[in-house]
């Protein structure tokens, strides 16, 4: 069955290389992609470095949400929670304001505070002094997203409403309108090497899912393997939303659709993620550039189609499961 | 002299929160192919015993053998085919099947990265069937009353085939039927070279199963030996801190307590 999710995978990005707006919304004929040296240029130079980014997007995302939920043993937790995604935004709304908006500088903004607000939330749970290490994270993570969140409102508040607050409005929407394959190119080593770390350490997490004696007790290193997972997908989270901005739900809902169809064995449910959060990210983006003259954020696509069919997914009692 | 598989010699632990010593100058030898119960009150200490000797908590002091070297010096997989534990409750909020979650007890014998084989997959189903509960191996573990789930996770235990086995009050939540299929199953077990560690607040069934005792109490041992010596009305009198009278009926040591 997985075999069956990368061939629509691969459907997915040849469909999506012919779907588009140019020269009629619609689908490029193959002929005129033969002939028109301007079709060329669209669909190889940003349709392709676009859907590829997309496909890195929400395979990240949604590995790292997966990866995250078993370190955490809680299904409600996303990849953008300990800090990451708060700290992010706040570093592009303050590159935004106060360093002009190129945008390699809030890329590099927001990854760079995406990495501070983990940080700050690791520092933080080893000084708190109750609880387990999974609750005191947690706890540090939910107090320095509030922080930065708060510092993101002040900094919308300052921001000049003409121009500077609807540039941070739309990177707070999240889309990838402007990828080049500089940049595909730029966040690819970074994401390959993180999503390799979680795929191939998957049956170990598993047992990271368990309490800590018992990992233990069947050959697990608790503490060190965890670091290096969370590491991982937290370094593939940065990457990604400094190109995209903040693309919400993809990195909670597409593990627990994974876990619908094949299972919660990790073995199956983080390639399944991988799979489904591209092929998923993919679709919303053909979307936002289709549907409209204008572009629809890619953010507001996830978080709309993703919820919509998680609740479908969670009201349908069963789903015959195959391996 | 008889001889040890598993040794404590003059052990101190202290939790890294706490003041105090959890325990202070702990000796304890087990034989191979025994099957010891650890009773004492809460907070005796019985759990960290188990975890010290996993090689999961270091003692602040003193050396813990198994067969004859200290513990620090296995490789953490080697520990892993050495010894099994079974938590006292252990749950997971993912929909683990039965038979997933019992291959996880696999993990010491596959290399490092590797997916569970054929062999794996073989292994855990006759454990699941060895409880009995093979019946339900496609069930997912959350839906599980908490007598079954305590059932699964000595099978996983037992998937790993292990040389100790350490159990924390494996018969916490189990009903009467589901414990004689436990002591069966963990004297099979014995009789196949098993050594067998658990703790429990029920003396009659740690009477039932245990050649070996050891009382506990505030981190030290009050009293240890083969378990018809230890059993008395003083011995578990003094433990408890209540008037308790043991009494033989058809063979069997049963233990009255004031009520």
């Amino acid at each position: 069955m997985l075999f069956w999710l990368v061939v629509l995978l691969l459907v997915t990005i040849v469909f999506s290389m012919f779907l588009g707006r140019y020269p009629d919304p619609g689908l490029i004929s193959i002929k005129r992609l033969a002939t028109d040296p301007l079709a060329q240029k669209l669909v190889f130079n940003l349709r392709v470095p676009r859907i590829l980014t997309a496909l890195l997007l929400g395979a990240s995302l949604a590995a790292a949400g997966g990866v995250f939920q078993m370190i955490f043993a809680n299904p409600l937790v996303e990849p953008g929670f300990l800090g990451v995604s708060q700290g992010a935004a706040f570093g592009a709304a303050f590159c935004i304001i106060f360093l002009g908006g190129a945008a390699w500088v809030v890329q590099a903004s927001a990854a760079f505070f995406g990495c501070l607000g983990l940080a700050l939330s690791y520092l933080l749970a080893r000084r708190v002094r109750y609880g387990g290490w999974v609750l005191r994270l947690i706890l540090a993570g939910i107090a320095v997203s509030a922080l930065f969140s708060a510092g993101l409102g002040i900094l919308k508040y300052l921001a000049d409403p003409l121009s500077q607050l609807q540039e941070i409005t739309f990177w707070l929407l999240g889309g990838l309108w402007s990828i080049t394959w500089k940049q595909f190119l730029t966040i690819l080593p970074v994401v390959a090497v993180s999503l390799f770390i979680m795929w191939r350490m998957r049956w170990r997490l598993n047992l990271l899912s368990l309490s800590d004696e018992t990992a233990f007790s069947l050959g697990v290193a608790p503490g060190r393997e965890r670091t290096l997972l969370l590491l991982a997908g937290v370094a593939a989270t940065s990457a990604v939303i400094s190109v995209s901005g903040m693309v919400g739900w993809v990195g909670l809902i597409m593990p627990h659709i994974a876990r619908r169809l094949f299972g919660a064995d990790s073995q199956y449910m983080i390639p399944a993620s991988i799979l489904i959060g591209g092929i998923f990210t993919i679709l919303c983006d053909d979307l936002g550039r289709t549907l409209m003259a204008g572009e629809i954020p890619l953010g507001i696509l996830t978080s709309l189609i993703g919820a919509a069919v998680f609740a479908y997914l969670m009201i349908r009692q069963k789903i015959p499961t195959q391996r | 002299m008889e001889s040890v598989l598993l040794s404590f010699e003059n052990i101190r632990y202290i939790y890294p929160t706490a003041k105090a010593a959890v325990m202070e100058n702990f000796d304890l030898q087990i034989a191979p192919g025994t099957i010891t119960a650890i009773l004492g009150p809460n907070g005796a200490g019985k759990t960290t015993l188990l975890h010290l000797a996993l090689g999961w908590l270091r003692p602040a002091d003193g050396v813990i053998k198994l067969n004859g070297k200290p513990l620090n010096s296995f490789s953490r997989r080697e520990l892993g085919q050495w010894m099994g534990l079974v938590p006292q409750n252990e749950n997971t909020p993912f929909e683990f099947s039965l038979l997933e979650f019992v291959l996880l007890g696999r993990t010491p014998y596959m290399a490092p990265l590797a997916m569970p084989g054929a062999t794996d997959i073989e292994i855990s189903r006759q454990k699941l069937s060895e409880v009995g509960m093979s019946a339900l191996s496609e069930r997912s573990v959350p839906s599980l009353s908490g007598g079954e789930r305590q059932l699964v996770l000595v099978a996983r235990a037992l998937a790993q085939q292990p040389k100790i086995l350490l159990l924390d009050e494996p018969t916490s939540h189990l009903d009467l039927s589901n414990k004689s299929k436990l002591v069966q199953v963990l004297r099979k077990l014995q009789s196949q070279g098993v050594t067998i560690v658990f703790t429990t607040h029920e003396p009659d069934v740690a009477s039932a199963l245990a050649t070996h005792m050891v009382l506990m109490r505030e981190g030290k041992v009050l009293k240890s030996g083969v378990a018809a010596e230890v059993m008395t009305d003083a011995a578990l009198s003094e433990l408890y801190d209540m008037s308790i009278l043991v009494k033989e009926v058809e063979g069997k040591r049963i233990v009255l307590w004031d009520h």
